[in-house]
């Protein structure tokens, strides 16, 4: 074997390889993505089902008023068709904090925590290119809707970038910290059960919040602290060009404080929790 | 002469190389971990010198794997200190991570990336930019034989091509320190003498610090250091000669065995 210059020592790191490190991880995010088509189609398939036979027989059972930031009446497609943007960023962040649990289980998220940069960094890359990979998907999926008359203006587009970043940055990272919960592959079965569906479906989604307050006030009042409830009204006033200030905060907030708890599960010092030999490394 | 005292002969041993009086490589100073009640590492204290092969010598459970996880920082230490050329792992894990090099006991590659894809990812977690990463990726795979094999998905090499390839992402950042966790399991003959050929001349070439956990004797040369590790605890350090004759043996076979009282590397009691 040839001799190979061994690196000198220097404290810190530049930027560049921040940006360096930042890249790496996207590119394989997305490598992986392109390797799992049938995810890609799944993650389609989902919202389309909702849209294209959900919605098409609840438009004669569920008249929408004209509510903000709509400013006249609109078909039932219309209303949920940012619901729908949402529900595949959660699914996208859960299918993310899935293959967490598989990377840690089959030993590759070891490559991860095991690079020298920081910790809470590293984890923060990791978030960005799931929520790069969610961006694809929720564009494909408006793509397709807008041949089912689902129309926003086309500034709209643009102005839901934002939102979308920032309501894909919460999901994932309420999906890294289940992810570093979970402690069997098996278990994430759970997480589907009462993390995905209740999130979902007590959330202004569906129907809009004053028709479950008709309803059910104490569900009504369940859906206003559902942090997805904000990033669906977040995503429905962008894609309108509007702003929804207390959605912004919320979603904004709940993005910190899952991220803040994401990294401290991850700290091997002050690790939520506890790991025994066989029962992942992280 | 217990296993402190070994590991102050040998440090003190006038033949010892000039690179076992410079700043250790791996500094592991009174390290305890528990598992709740279990207690899986007491009291551990060794150093592994820049270029010198460390063999950590343990039976299954031994406690190998927990002080690996410790040393790469994926457990926070409980008790102890560890150190990398000087960098303590908790108070300055970045420094000190970027000195080591890992193979960890699991496979750790992504199997459906390519071998060239595999080793950008590892470049990228290291900052070095994709330009050096390419040239240093198709240095370190004309090195271990897989030039040929660049592009192909790693799911397609063989158990040893996998290790091979391993070894060399851990040395693509160009560490100082390698760690391999019982790196030849599940391999022939022939791949683990190739790679473990492999590792001592990183050790002879490169001047590379390596700790060698395994639990297979014929692993062990007689100029190695040797750790042995038994239920957690640190049996013996030292120059492998002196572990032999200070458990009054012959071969390292018979000095595990009166050091851990086993008979067998199945852990079995001797009868």
């Amino acid at each position: 074997m040839s001799s190979t210059t061994v690196t000198p020592e220097r404290s810190g790191f530049s930027v560049s390889e921040y940006i360096v490190c930042l890249n790496g991880i996207v590119w394989r995010e997305a490598l992986r993505f392109l390797h799992q088509r049938e995810r890609f189609v799944s993650a389609l398939v989902r919202p389309l089902v909702w849209l294209f036979i959900f919605a098409a027989g609840f438009r004669q059972v569920l008249g929408i008023s004209i509510i903000p930031p709509y400013e006249t009446y609109i078909l039932y497609e219309v209303y949920i068709a940012p619901g729908l943007m949402a529900m595949i960023q959660l699914f996208n962040g859960m299918q993310s904090s899935l293959s967490m649990v598989y990377d840690r289980e089959m030993g590759n998220m070891r490559t991860l925590l095991v690079s020298p940069l920081p910790r809470g960094y590293l984890l923060f890359c990791k978030l960005l290119a799931g929520t790069a990979v969610s961006l694809l998907q929720v564009y494909a999926f408006l793509l397709i809707a807008w041949f089912w008359d689902i129309t926003p203006p086309t500034i709209g587009y643009l102005t839901v970038l934002p939102a979308l970043v920032l309501s894909g940055l919460m999901l994932g990272a309420l999906g890294m910290l289940i992810s570093a919960s979970i402690k069997q592959l098996e278990n994430f079965a759970g997480v589907m059960n009462f993390v995905i569906f209740p999130m979902f479906f007590a959330s202004s989604a569906l129907y809009p919040l004053w028709r479950v307050q008709e309803g059910s006030p104490m569900l009504y009042y369940v859906c206003q602290c559902n942090p997805f409830t904000h990033a669906v009204e977040l995503i429905r006033f962008a894609l309108y060009g509007k702003m929804n200030w207390v959605s912004l905060a919320v979603v904004g907030g709940c993005t910190v404080v899952f991220m803040i708890g994401a990294i401290l599960a991850y700290d091997p010092s002050r690790g939520l929790v506890r790991r025994g030999p066989g029962g992942g490394e992280a | 002469m217990t296993a402190t005292d070994a590991h102050i002969a040998s440090q003190s041993s006038p033949d010892a190389s000039p690179a076992a009086t410079a700043q250790p490589a791996l500094s592991i100073g009174n390290v305890s971990h528990s598992y709740g009640p279990r207690r899986a590492l007491i009291d551990v204290n060794f150093t592994v010198a820049p270029a010198s092969f460390t063999a950590l010598l343990g039976l299954n459970g031994a406690g190998k794997s927990t002080l690996f996880s410790l040393v790469t920082r994926l457990f926070g230490i409980q008790n102890g200190q560890i150190k990398i050329f000087g960098h303590d792992i908790s108070r300055t894990p970045g420094e000190a991570l970027r000195l080591m090099g890992v193979v960890f006991q699991p496979r750790t590659l992504d199997l459906d990336l390519s071998l060239t894809q595999n080793l950008l990812y590892h470049a990228a977690l290291h900052g070095i930019s994709r330009r050096e990463a390419r040239l240093r990726s198709a240095e370190v795979l004309g090195r271990i034989g897989l030039a040929d094999r660049a592009g192909s998905k790693v799911r397609d090499l063989s158990g040893g091509q996998m290790r091979r390839l391993e070894i060399a992402r851990a040395l693509l950042h160009r560490p100082r320190l390698l760690l391999l966790d019982e790196a030849t399991v599940g391999l022939d003959v022939k791949a683990r003498a190739d790679i473990l050929d492999h590792v001592r001349q990183l050790v002879a070439e490169q001047g590379i610090g390596v700790l060698w956990a395994t639990h297979l004797f014929d692993e062990i040369m007689p100029g190695d250091d040797l750790v042995v590790l038994h239920q957690g605890r640190m049996l013996a350090h030292g120059p492998m000669s002196r572990v032999i004759a200070d458990a009054g043996a012959q071969d390292v076979n018979t000095a595990f065995m009166r050091l851990t009282g086993t008979a067998t590397l199945t852990g079995k009691p001797p009868t």
